[in-house]
């Protein structure tokens, strides 16, 4: 019965989090690495007060590095269009540090990327499933995130980019 | 059952009435609430094919796993809460896991200079090899530490932290002398900040080094055994343009326990990696050895429960699923290790390129025994109450532990199609890696192609086919997924793996004393259907279907996943 109990709460709570707005949350403190092995605090994550795109990924997950092959190709008109930049979070531990930047430039990736090796900045940003995409806005508030990614989920993702650079209201999305 | 449904509806009113409150109010003011949980539950069938009966089952058809985060955060405080339920756990799951409660709760306090951490935390040292302290859901996987952290940076590029617990044994509560306490301290110096001269050099240097200290009481009938045992490492992370090279050497004193079966060596290990790359191009090298390296917070525990440190395998993670067949687990007792990887992009519009460029990768990875030899003509290597056995730093068993040698390509053909086509050999020594003493080598050979299929915006076709090859083991398999998507919000797959084993079903070997095995197989279909769900953060996945046998690894922590037949729930959800 308990289990019954639990299950009911928890589903109940999932209706509230589907019916959930757009609060305005921000980034929070957390030491991650950058690339080359030095401290970075994700507080630190920044824009000139325009878009930014936070992308939690990892080596071994085929749908994270397929999104962000798919962002890759179409980067820079997004960039042009919007002033976007990406943050590519990723959350491999120290067995695969040293192949990310093999692997990001070996790809060709123009972001920036961060390194969160135990997963210190996924737990503070509630991350349980990669790909796990945030966008902020220009003050950096957790406007709209979303999981998992297939072909096609980057025109969603860019339309509410461009609503966010151009100042328009996103709470449809 | 009143009580209960009375105590949930208790519960998610509090749940509700935090994220409304955090809605409604400006978060300078009143602070942020965010959560997440996740809900894994499986309804567990009969199936006489796969050999599960009602027994096997014992009533428990029905399983789950679920948790719930709640972190609060206003200026420079935060806290937060977690909260587990395995009623009981899903199969393969430890079953000391079953129960329900908060297992963590924190508060922590940070300004720019001191942050303080009282209650539960997670912590890592440099990479690990002395301590690390994580946790891994789809493994049931929590060593989180119990007890205060404090991280104090009192000028620009030096970090300073200090630890001080216990950690989490699934539900058992800590008293005293039932599990060690853990305390220590790791400093980290970024060069180039703190020399002012090297503040604009393209050269940059962090130099570390961090200290264990494990106190458990010796309660021993026989051996007299350390009390206190030290753990220490130094590190360097060396990087220069387009070139990059970290490396760590960790020290263990003498530290009986039951991983190496009580013997009084102390532990040493090496971790290096160096890497190099520029637009199109990368290139990785790693090493690692390490002898006598397992190390806990109690001295009896094995399995992987209370690990203090982390020694990740050097390996690569595959995601495909006949792939992740052989997957390799780190060897704590002593091992040798290389793994390179080569990324090359073939630019765009040139001959093999075409259009779009193609990508490149090319993986290998080699593992053996270190070489021990005994202390002396009496003693067997390993032998309990002893120094257990000699080996000369950096040294090379002849034991191959595994070996992958692996190709991926991945090309966009045109705007409708992309192709992933992957190749790897596997050699994978069973009898260490899953402990079957006396079972071949397995040598596998797997291939996958991945195709995807965009036919309108948003709407797609994933088809995979692989093939498993191997004359060992359970024999041959071959698998194909079929998945439609429509993006962002709905998926369904249907998949099927059949055991194929070979023509006639049999698998044989001769083991080292001569004596053949014969093992007749059934050729089993494992078919599945899925369903998904998503909408922002929270996804919805149902599926249906068989579950073969096999080991689940996340970051060289392994479970194992028992065949089952039957109905899967999975929700999951931040905000």
């Amino acid at each position: 019965m308990k289990r019954l109990s639990i299950v009911l709460a928890l589903i109940l709570f999932t209706g509230v989090l589907f019916a959930q707005d757009h609060s305005g949350k921000t980034l929070p403190e957390v030491a991650v690495k950058t690339i080359t092995g030095e401290s970075f605090n994700t507080a630190d994550i920044d824009n000139d007060g325009k878009p930014i795109i936070v992308s939690f990924w990892a080596l071994w997950c085929h749908p994270c590095i397929k999104e962000l092959t798919t962002i890759a190709d179409v980067y820079e008109d997004w960039q042009e269009e919007t002033g976007v930049k990406l943050y590519a979070i990723s959350i491999d531990d120290a067995r695969s540090t040293a192949k990310v930047g093999p692997l990001v430039n070996g790809k060709g990736w123009e972001y920036e990327v961060l390194l969160d090796q135990n997963g210190d900045f996924k737990r503070a940003m509630n991350v349980n499933m990669i790909p796990h995409t945030f966008v902020l806005d220009g003050d950096k508030n957790i406007v709209w995130q979303h999981t998992s990614f297939a072909e096609g989920a980057e025109l969603d993702l860019i339309e509410i980019v461009e609503k966010v650079a151009n100042g328009e209201d996103i709470s449809g999305h | 059952m009143k009580k209960y449904i009375l105590k949930s509806i208790g519960v998610f009113a509090i749940l509700f009435a935090f994220t409304q409150m955090a809605n409604a109010q400006s978060p300078q003011k009143y602070g942020q609430v965010s959560g997440s949980f996740q809900l894994d539950a499986q309804l567990y069938q009969e199936d006489s094919e796969l050999g599960i009966t009602a027994e096997d089952i014992n009533g428990q058809d029905m399983r789950m796993n679920a948790f719930g985060n709640i972190i609060y955060r206003l200026g420079n405080f935060s806290a937060g809460v977690r909260y587990e339920a395995y009623l009981p756990p899903l199969a393969g799951f430890d079953t000391r896991l079953e129960g329900q409660g908060f297992v963590n709760r924190w508060a922590r306090y940070s300004t720019g200079i001191i942050d303080v951490t009282v209650g539960n935390f997670y912590e890592q040292f440099g990479s690990g090899m002395i301590f690390r302290a994580y946790e891994e859901w789809s493994l049931g996987y929590d060593n989180s530490v119990d007890g205060a952290r404090v991280i104090l940076t009192p000028m620009k590029g030096m970090t300073i932290k200090g630890i001080y617990g216990t950690q989490r044994f699934f539900w058992q509560k800590y008293e005293k002398n039932n599990r060690g306490i853990v305390r220590g301290g790791d400093l980290d110096l970024f060069m180039n900040d703190i020399f002012s001269g090297l503040e604009s050099s393209k050269t940059k240097l962090t130099l570390g080094a961090g200290l264990i200290s494990k106190y458990q009481a010796d309660l021993d009938p026989i051996y007299k055994l350390p009390e206190n045992v030290m753990s220490w490492s130094g590190r360097f992370n060396l990087s220069h343009g387009g070139f990059f090279w970290q490396t760590e050497y960790a020290h263990k004193i003498n530290d009986p326990n039951a991983i190496n079966d009580y013997i009084y060596k102390d532990g040493q290990g090496l971790f290096s990696s160096m890497s190099y790359s520029q637009k199109g191009l990368g290139f990785a090298l790693s090493a690692k050895w390490i002898d006598n390296m397992g190390f806990k917070s109690d001295r009896a525990v094995t399995g992987d429960a209370l690990f203090i440190n982390f020694l990740p395998p050097n390996a690569k993670t595959h995601s495909y699923s006949l792939s992740a067949m052989y997957p390799y687990a780190t060897q704590v007792n002593g091992e040798a290790a290389i793994q390179a990887t080569i990324n090359y992009r073939v630019p765009k519009k040139s001959k093999l390129g075409g259009k779009y460029g193609m990508g490149i990768e090319l993986n290998f990875s080699h593992i053996r025994a270190i070489d021990k030899t005994p202390l002396n003509d009496s003693t067997s290597i390993g032998q309990s109450g002893t120094l257990g056995y000699e080996t000369k730093f950096l040294s090379i068993g002849d034991d191959v532990y595994f070996q992958d040698l692996g190709i991926e390509i991945d090309k966009k053909i045109n705007k409708h199609f992309k192709l992933i086509v992957s190749a790897d050999m596997i050699k994978y020594n069973m009898a260490i890696i899953e402990g079957h003493l006396g079972e071949p080598d397995v040598d596998a050979f797997v291939w996958v192609t991945d195709l995807s299929y965009r036919f309108k915006r948003k709407h797609s076709l994933r088809w995979e086919l692989s093939q498993l090859l191997t004359k060992q083991d359970q024999g041959n398999w071959i698998a194909s997924t079929l998945e439609y998507n429509f993006a962002p919000t709905w998926f369904f797959a249907i998949s099927d793996q059949y055991n194929y084993v070979n023509k006639d079903g049999v698998i044989k070997y001769t083991n080292e004393n001569g004596e053949v095995h014969e093992t007749e197989f059934e050729k089993l279909h494992y078919p599945t259907i899925a369903a998904g769900y998503t909408k922002g953060t929270t996804r919805v996945l149902l599926s249906y279907g068989r579950q073969r046998e096999g080991i689940l690894c996340v970051g060289g922590v392994c479970r194992a996943v028992p065949k089952s037949n039957g109905f899967k729930i999975t929700i999951t959800s931040s905000f």
